[in-house]
């Protein structure tokens, strides 16, 4: 009894010794931090990779895929039975997509992936990701009217968009076309009345104005009336090929025209408005059927048809970039616009495929490595483009029931389907992470050692402080010796004495630690004021919070372990204070 | 079973003595007249015929500095008659507190023998020994030795505490602290029951401390100058009160001084010099 009374009384008397476990306190809190921190991390990352991996992928390796799906997939599910939930097939092919850009080209590198709508969100979260809430419950590769974004920079993506934008660039064509015809005319006025090059130069700089000497002209008589008028051969050729109705070298004229398109070209269209309005402006429901055959090309009007859809990954779309401390993205292609995909050919002789396509939605999963590589397409649009006629697909992916096991599944699997065999990779979606995962868990741990480290080094404070202490109660223990205290007894209130303070420390370490951690953005803004640096930039992370898990046996597990370090810590003063001899004590000075 | 019926150990020894058979030196002397043997060969000066309780025989004990051996206690014979106060009287260095130590078994002797109530307790086990001291003994210093931190009265529960474990301490909380009041108030320190040594006089300090010793209800009292720091008016008044103590309840005390006067109080002195006994006076 005696024992937790003076424990306690030097609890309260020895101030001194609660400095001593101010490091234990510090080193607790930074690692339920750290550790809060890296499982917020690690599972947010893990779920993201789950979410668009999903559990088991059985993928070919042959090029031209895997031929008979149906069969296999009609194996695969006679072989797991109620463990499976969803399967899907997909088509992924290496490709690069090309986006106009204010009259430049960008490319990016892809990995197009075709997919059934129906059953890819069944085995993974993708859905879940999208931007259009209505693609989040069923994915349509058909451009919705809008809502995109309630703000920002997608608030008018969609066919609102896209029409607004073709519509403006027929406006701008068919500005082009008078301008041509009007400096055609000039030229040939000029050549045959032998004038100066003067008058050339100053008509051209009138163009901004819509001339009323020309009305509306129809474009097929511009055209033929073009090269009719004109005896020289480069302007002839610029003006048929703008006079093509093919949208994309129209685009790539346009948007090499000098001027920025938006502000004078508004004012343009309103002056041009009625004339367009005729074709164009009552849009019925537009059988948005996907034309890829070169005629149908030739009469694609963008206002009011779509090319195959896809869903592009959001980085590969836009930039983050940082406007008065805030992270914005600004975006190269928004939905609406179209984009040109190529990629190599399925067949024995690869060649390179050019598809267009029109991006129908943005997927934004958060993990950059998918946000800047993915781009999904229709899977029939993608396997007729690769030229694969038996509907061949590159793998099969597999949703496995709550609790499944997936390495079993798997092993299963790859029983059923050597590898060496068939040819084809059985994986579970930890496989394909693993390293990542890996080096994460390494980094984890690691840490997790250094901040014991700095626990253990705590503890030496407490072995040197607590050697003080028995000294000065050298005296002390003489008397409890003299009463009749033995040995244990003393040594226990040492003991009894590290176990409290190393639990007040830690204790107060895991309440600091774990406040910290519940106002761990609080604290990254408050230090970002004060230090003017960004603790925690979303640019990088992707992330817009710092995520952050408590678990509780990990919070319980620093808290044993810091009790552990001080109690071995007073190990040493309290066998020093069980030996001391009672009259040598009771005779301390 | 120490811990069972700890204030009632005397009684219950008295009725159950088997059961502290594996310790026997630990019993009581409980009928005087059993050792009344041994008086005839006491010195016949006693006033009145005592048995002998206490009693070291050819004590040797020597300690080490540095490699040499310094001999403090050369074969010393010691008696202390149960009921009566003993004065070891000497100079300093002359061993008396070593040969206290010994008899209160905070030190073993090198050699010789250390009896109480007819049994050895020199060559108990470390254990035994802590048992002995906080059932058996009472101690007092001559710097009180109080445990700063506590205040009189816990400093006066400490011997039961240390017997106790928490949940008999539980149990019996109310009258263990019933008995240590009480004892306060008897030594004359009832208003001092909450204060903390450093705001006790001296005087006031050894009390406590006799409370401290008294609270097992030890029938031998071992005193270490329990006045050499006090002055006169205080010393004289723990004195009357320890006299008391020994003739109210029969407690044989043991006390060192080097105080002629003091000793004189005592009902027996014995003279110790250089780590012998040269005399051993009645008063």
């Amino acid at each position: 009894m005696y024992r937790w009374l003076l424990c306690w009384r030097y609890l309260r008397t020895r101030y001194i010794a609660l400095a001593s476990v101010v490091s234990v306190t510090l080193g607790v809190a930074t690692l339920i931090i750290v550790n809060s921190v890296m499982d917020g991390f690690t599972s947010e990352m893990q779920n993201r990779m789950h979410g668009i991996l999903s559990d088991v992928i059985i993928k070919s390796q042959v090029r031209g895929g895997l031929s008979n799906p149906e069969e296999k997939r009609q194996q695969i599910r006679a072989l797991l039975g109620d463990q499976l939930e969803g399967m899907t097939s997909v088509v992924h092919v290496p490709a690069m997509v090309m986006i106009e850009h204010q009259g430049q080209t960008l490319t990016r590198q892809i990995n197009l992936i075709g997919i059934d709508t129906d059953t890819y969100a069944d085995v993974s979260d993708f859905s879940k990701y999208l931007l259009h809430p209505e693609n989040k419950q069923q994915l349509s590769f058909l451009l919705r009217e809008t809502g995109y974004a309630e703000d920002g920079d997608l608030h008018d993506a969609g066919w609102e968009y896209r029409r607004l934008k073709a519509r403006r660039m027929k406006e701008l064509q068919e500005l082009r076309r008078r301008n041509e015809m009007l400096i055609k005319s000039m030229e040939s006025a000029a050549n045959e009345k032998h004038s100066g090059a003067t008058g050339q130069s100053g008509e051209s700089t009138s163009l901004g104005e819509p001339s009323p000497v020309i009305g509306p002209p129809a474009v097929g008589a511009v055209a033929l009336g073009a090269p009719a008028i004109s005896d020289e051969g480069a302007a002839a050729q610029s003006t048929e090929r703008s006079a093509e109705p093919e949208q994309d070298d129209g685009t790539q004229q346009r948007l090499a025209f000098p001027a920025s398109p938006f502000g004078e070209n508004s004012e343009i269209a309103t002056v041009t408005a009625p004339s367009n309005a005729v074709g164009g402006s009552p849009l019925p429901e537009f059988d948005q059927g996907l034309t890829t055959e070169e005629e149908q090309a030739a009469k694609f009007d963008a206002e009011t048809q779509q090319w195959a859809g896809i869903v592009m990954g959001i980085s590969i779309a836009s930039i983050p970039y940082r406007q008065d401390g805030e992270v914005l993205d600004y975006y190269y292609a928004r939905p609406g616009d179209d984009v040109r995909v190529t990629f190599p050919s399925a067949g024995a002789m690869t060649t390179a495929v050019h598809e267009k396509f029109t991006i129908v939605d943005f997927y934004e999963s958060k993990m950059s490595e998918y946000d800047s590589t993915f781009a999904f397409v229709p899977i029939d649009r993608l396997q007729s483009a690769l030229g694969m006629v038996d509907e061949e697909v590159s793998s099969i992916q597999l949703k496995l029931k709550e609790g499944a096991d997936l390495a079993q599944v798997r092993d299963l699997l790859q029983a059923t389907y050597p590898p060496g065999v068939t040819g084809l990779e059985i994986s579970t979606w930890r496989d394909l992470q693993g390293p990542l995962l890996a080096a994460v868990q390494m980094e984890t741990t690691i840490l997790n050692i250094l901040l014991f480290l700095i626990i253990a080094v705590a503890g030496f404070g407490i072995l040197a402080t607590f050697f003080m202490i028995v000294v000065e109660k050298t005296k002390d223990i003489g008397i409890l010796k003299s009463l009749g205290a033995g040995g244990y007894g003393v040594a226990s209130i040492f003991l009894g004495y590290g176990v409290l303070l190393g639990a007040f420390g830690a204790g107060v370490g895991a309440i600091a630690g774990l406040v910290f951690v519940a106002n761990i953005n609080t604290v990254a803004d408050v230090l970002e004021g004060v230090t003017g640096r960004e603790v925690f930039d979303p640019t990088i992370y992707y992330f817009e919070t710092i995520p952050t898990i408590v678990h509780p046996s990990m919070v319980v597990s620093v808290i044993i372990g810091a009790i552990i370090i001080a109690v071995l810590a007073s190990v040493l003063p309290s066998i020093r204070a069980a030996r001391m001899h009672p009259v040598r004590a009771l005779r301390y000075e | 079973m120490e811990s069972s019926g700890a204030t009632k150990l005397q009684d219950s020894s008295l009725q159950n003595p088997v059961d502290q058979g594996s310790n026997a030196a630990l019993n009581r002397p409980r009928r005087r007249t059993q050792t009344s043997g041994e008086l005839q060969s006491q010195p016949t000066n006693l006033r009145v015929a005592r048995p002998q309780v206490l009693e070291a025989k050819h004590v040797v004990k020597a300690y080490r500095k540095n490699n040499h051996e310094v001999p403090v206690l050369r074969g010393c014979d010691f008696e202390a008659a149960s009921g009566q106060m003993t004065a070891i009287l000497g100079q300093s260095g002359s061993g008396k507190s070593t040969l206290l130590h010994l008899l209160g078994t905070l030190d073993v002797p090198d050699s010789g023998e250390i009896s109480y109530a007819g049994q050895r307790i020199d060559n108990l086990s470390r254990r035994e020994r802590d048992k002995f001291r906080n059932a058996q003994l009472g101690m007092i210093f001559q710097f009180y030795h109080l445990l700063p931190e506590l205040t009189a009265l816990q400093n006066v529960l400490i011997p039961l505490l240390i017997r106790e474990g928490v949940l008999s301490y539980f149990g019996r909380r109310k009258e263990i602290r019933g008995q240590a009041v009480e004892l306060l108030e008897r030594v004359g320190l009832g208003h001092r029951i909450h204060h903390k040594p450093r705001e006790m006089s001296g005087g006031e300090m050894q009390r406590a401390a006799i409370a401290r010793a008294l609270i097992s209800e030890p029938e031998l009292l071992l005193a270490d100058e329990p006045t050499g720091n006090l002055d006169r008016e205080n010393g004289d008044s723990i004195l009357r009160l320890l006299r008391e103590l020994n003739s109210e309840s029969d407690l044989t005390i043991v006390m060192v001084t080097h105080d002629e006067s003091i000793a004189q109080r005592c009902d027996a002195i014995v003279h110790l010099e250089d780590g012998r006994v040269v005399e051993q006076t009645r008063c």
